[in-house]
């Protein structure tokens, strides 16, 4: 089933598109500066459709089917969102015009601010972030800055739990802050005899995931942030997990100071095989003026005969710009699309249904399934993947032997608090057959477990292809594709 | 519409196999005062509603079909061959997450690969990472590889000031805890040979654009020398579609070339979202952020592809690790990737010599203009200064009373070029354009 790469279809002199004559008289090319060598590939237009349909079709996607990838959110991606972000009145702006020309995109991203602020219950948001991770590094930016601002400059420390997402403490290191552990007790929240220990006038803030990574919401969260807010650290929310909150609870009123969405997550925008996302940051009222440059605000009130003029608006104290322009359009376009159908009550409805449904697996799969921290779970929960009774099977096993069942496999190995995690989020958008079909697949495979375990440890057999070496692909790098490739008999 | 499929029986079995009488009673762990808030968000919408509503909103901006566009700066309205949206709308594509289960992703990861071949290739280094989230960001990563790689005894960045303004100011957001000191861009005149100055045993990077931001090409070689004589890392901020033409900065002694992939075949919607091209030398592999594609062979000797090098990530390193970027631009690398396909050794050449002689026939016919100057001494590739006789922006609003989105006003980001336009003119403008560009100017500096 291998498909050739794209410099394997190539052949000398071949063109794939057709470009109109030069219409002007021609310049010299400079001199000494025009390359000799372009070294790419030649095809035509029909080489590039096919190859490229058929790389397609080795891709499992949602639109595939069930993708229940813990803390990834991979709800249904509404197709009328596609065809807005293409509208030409859109997707033909460019960022640099005058504001004044481009005010249904002003209107729309400040629509989007106020929505996120609300169901946030923030003073202000940025729409800049590209991504969760580009949010978190935003946060943490802005929490800094705060501290300066005020003079308080010994604060360098932010506390994490240790069920946190990696990119948690890797975003604390490149905001330049130092990192400290919080363990988690026995019911996977804060340990908060361990957070007393560390509560000092040195602490920067703590990120907090709330519901947690093991899908639970934290029993102790209010007093965790007073701990944190009473030795002067702010509080930052990752809101990796918002699914389960809509309409639910507004982390605002919990008192954390600032926290990012996804909107690739909670608000249905394609994932796009690992990106593009967007990861705004909402912000408590004392760090409004910290926010990335620039917002969109009004800078015109208007009147009942003139609609409201929109601005970009540099806030007064800034942590600066974090990407060029003003953050990914075209997929906030889409979250916008998203919330204006779902609207109040259907955001709510998203929340209870990715609860229902996480919870419904849950119920059905806690008897085979070890569940180390059992009590009702918010949009997902981790079970493990290994039985003493099976001792050679691991949660990796269940994994790939999921695609021969026709699944995405859970998100596995993390949280690493719990041994050979499966995080399993199905979202609202799947239906309870299809969440049956899902739960029949992992009761079979825990006795595949039992009684066939070859099976398992050689998943999966039914994909196109087999269990990559991962361990040749780190030793003997080939990262990309050099006419000595091509040269070797054995790469043609 | 919530693309919620339960019916009212589905949510009566499945509350009753959860144990709970009501959707409410699912969130007992939150703390009563703040649960439930009445929310001030509209009412929902159906699917016809919400495309009028917002075809009503798209009507609402200038966009550049339907004006001849002379704005660049960083961002370009090229032609876009039908093929790479066709593809960006493959649902397998788009609907996907990171490969991280490889046996069924190994579209998304070919198409990474192609994309690390095609950029590596195109900039003339020996690999590209699988893409950041835009140009700037690209360029910050770049600072940090070079403050990595020298163990942070080397804390000056020297920075050309015709960088793109908001590259440098990504930059200096990103490494404001970093006790950096970051210089070369005080002045706008300051050129590729001043920078060698600069250098000296505490600098960690040095980094130039090509074309700069005023849209000049020079030869890079004397700087890729000095920066390797005084030991600091080299990087080049590139236009991709420039490089169909021009000189490789592989050529140049470049460590690092980083820039934005938008004008490979992905629209400007607004600025974004883009992709971030960065690529490097081998000896740097292990300390370039962001996710790698290798290849390798399957359980049953096919080749295939995986997520390599990823010890260096932050889902396994935390706090250790290269960088905190998780994701990278899948879908706009995608984009890029069809598009430099489809264009091919010969279409890319030809885009990017279009481009630039009409850039240079555009200047040419303004620089006669009374009152206008062409302001760049060096050859230029598709964007170029004019110095105007009167304000860029009054001139600009003048310009859409004939349907004309003018260029960037330099005196926002540069005060030493208040009333200088950087014109920027690719494939898609007609002479007949250009013609009554120049007859609009002519216009407007005689009122």
């Amino acid at each position: 089933m291998t498909e050739p790469l794209i410099y394997e279809l190539s052949s000398p002199g071949r063109k794939g598109v057709s470009l109109p004559a030069v219409d002007v008289p021609e310049t010299t090319l400079p001199e000494g500066l025009v390359r000799v060598e372009l070294p790419l590939p030649e095809v035509a237009e029909n080489d590039v459709v096919r190859h490229f349909m058929r790389l397609s079709q080795l891709n499992y996607s949602v639109d595939t089917g069930f993708y229940p990838l813990g803390s990834c959110t991979m709800k249904y991606n509404p197709k009328v969102n596609e065809d807005m972000a293409r509208l030409p009145g859109f997707a033909l702006t460019h960022p640099l015009q005058d504001p004044d020309t481009a005010q249904g995109n002003l209107a729309m991203m400040y629509a989007l601010q106020d929505w996120l602020m609300e169901i946030g219950g923030f003073a202000g948001v940025s729409l800049q972030p590209a991504a969760g991770a580009h949010g978190e590094m935003t946060g943490i930016l802005i929490i800094r800055a705060y501290h300066h601002d005020r003079g308080d400059k010994g604060r360098n420390k932010i506390l994490i739990p240790d069920s946190a997402h990696g990119t948690n403490p890797a975003s604390t290191t490149m905001s330049g802050m130092d990192v400290i552990e919080i363990p988690s007790d026995a019911r996977g929240n804060i340990d908060l005899d361990e957070l007393k220990k560390h509560c000092d006038e040195s602490v920067a803030g703590l990120m907090l995931t709330n519901p947690n990574t093991l899908g639970l919401f934290e029993e102790h969260v209010q007093e965790v942030i007073d701990l944190v807010h009473g030795c002067g650290g702010l509080i930052y929310g990752d809101g990796a997990n918002m699914n389960a909150l809509l309409g639910v609870v507004r982390p605002g009123d919990l008192g954390i100071d600032v926290l990012h969405y996804n909107l690739h997550k909670t608000f249905s925008t394609p994932h796009g095989g690992g990106g593009p996302g967007s990861g705004p940051v909402g912000v408590a009222e004392k760090l409004v003026d910290f926010l990335p440059d620039p917002v969109v605000g009004i800078v015109d009130e208007g009147d009942e005969d003139k609609p409201p003029l929109y601005g970009l608006i540099t806030p007064v104290k800034s942590i600066g710009r974090v990407k060029a322009f003003h953050g990914h359009f075209g997929v906030i376009l889409r979250a916008y699309t998203y919330m204006r159908m779902l609207g109040k009550s259907g955001l709510r409805a998203v929340s209870d249904y990715a609860v229902l449904n996480a919870n419904y697996l849950l119920a059905k799969l806690r008897d085979t399934y070890k569940v180390p921290f059992d009590r009702i779970c918010m949009h997902e929960f981790v079970a493990e993947g290994h039985w003493d009774d099976a001792p050679d099977i691991h949660a990796l096993d269940i994994a790939k032997r999921l695609m021969d069942y026709g699944f995405h496999p859970p998100t596995n190995y993390f949280p690493l608090i719990v041994p050979e995690a499966l995080m399993i989020e199905p979202t609202e958008t799947e239906s309870k057959e299809s969440l049956d079909v899902f739960i029949e697949a992992m009761l079979a495979i825990a006795k595949e477990a039992r009684e066939d375990p070859d099976t398992l440890k050689s998943a999966p057999h039914k994909t196109l292809f087999g269990r990559m070496d991962e361990v040749q692909a780190a030793r003997q790098l080939v990262l990309c594709c050099r006419p000595s490739y091509l040269d070797k008999p054995d790469n043609k | 519409m919530t693309y919620i499929p339960h019916t009212d029986k589905d949510r009566q079995e499945m509350l009753a196999v959860v144990g709970v009488d009501r959707l409410d009673d699912l969130y007992e762990a939150i703390p009563e005062n703040v649960r439930f808030p009445d929310l001030n968000l509209p009412d929902p919408i159906s699917e016809m509603e919400v495309t009028q509503e917002l075809q009503a909103l798209s009507e609402a901006n200038l966009e550049v079909f339907h004006t001849s566009c002379f704005l660049g700066a960083g961002a370009y309205n090229h032609f876009i061959p039908s093929v790479v949206d066709h593809t960006l709308r493959r649902n397998e594509f788009y609907t996907a997450y990171t490969p991280y289960q490889p046996e069924i992703s190994q579209g998304t990861l070919q198409a990474t690969f192609e994309y690390q071949s095609l950029m590596a290739q195109l900039t003339g280094m020996d690999v590209s990472n699988a893409s950041h989230y835009d140009g700037a960001t690209a360029l910050a990563e770049a600072v940090i590889l070079a403050l990595n790689h020298h163990r942070g005894k080397r804390n000056k960045i020297v920075i050309s000031p015709a960088i793109h303004p908001h590259y440098r100011q990504v930059v200096r957001t990103y490494t404001q805890g970093m006790g950096l000191t970051i210089t070369g861009d005080e002045k706008c005149e300051t050129e590729p040979k001043d920078l060698v100055k600069m250098l000296d045993e505490d600098t960690a990077l040095v980094t130039v654009q090509y074309p700069d931001f005023f849209g000049n090409i020079t030869d890079l070689s004397a700087l890729g020398e000095a920066a390797q004589a005084s030991g600091a890392l080299f990087c080049v901020v590139i236009n991709p579609l420039a490089l169909g033409m021009l000189v490789p900065p592989g050529d140049f002694g470049a460590d690092i070339v980083v820039g934005d992939g938008q004008p490979l075949g992905i629209s400007l919607s607004y600025g974004g979202p883009t992709v971030g091209i960065f690529t490097t030398k081998d000896k740097y592999v292990r300390k370039m952020a962001g996710r790698l594609v290798g290849e390798t062979v399957d359980s049953r000797g096919q080749r295939g592809y995986v997520l390599t090098l990823t010890p260096r990530e932050q889902h396994i390193r935390r706090d250790k690790a290269t960088s905190n970027i998780c994701t990278n631009q899948g879908l706009m690398a995608l984009a890029s990737a069809v598009y430099l396909s489809v264009m091919g050794k010969q279409g890319l050449r030809r885009v990017a010599e279009l481009c630039y002689h009409k850039a240079h026939y555009a200047a040419e016919r303004i620089d006669a203009l009374k009152g206008f100057t062409l302001w760049n001494k060096h050859p230029f590739f598709h964007e170029f200064v004019i110095k105007c006789p009167r304000p860029v922006a009054e001139i600009n609003e003048r310009l859409l009373e004939w349907d004309i989105l003018g260029g960037y006003d330099l005196g926002q980001e540069y005060p030493d070029l208040k009333d200088h336009m950087l014109v920027a003119v690719t494939e898609v403008i007609a002479k007949e354009e250009i013609d009554d560009l120049v007859a609009a100017l002519e216009e407007v500096s005689n009122d």
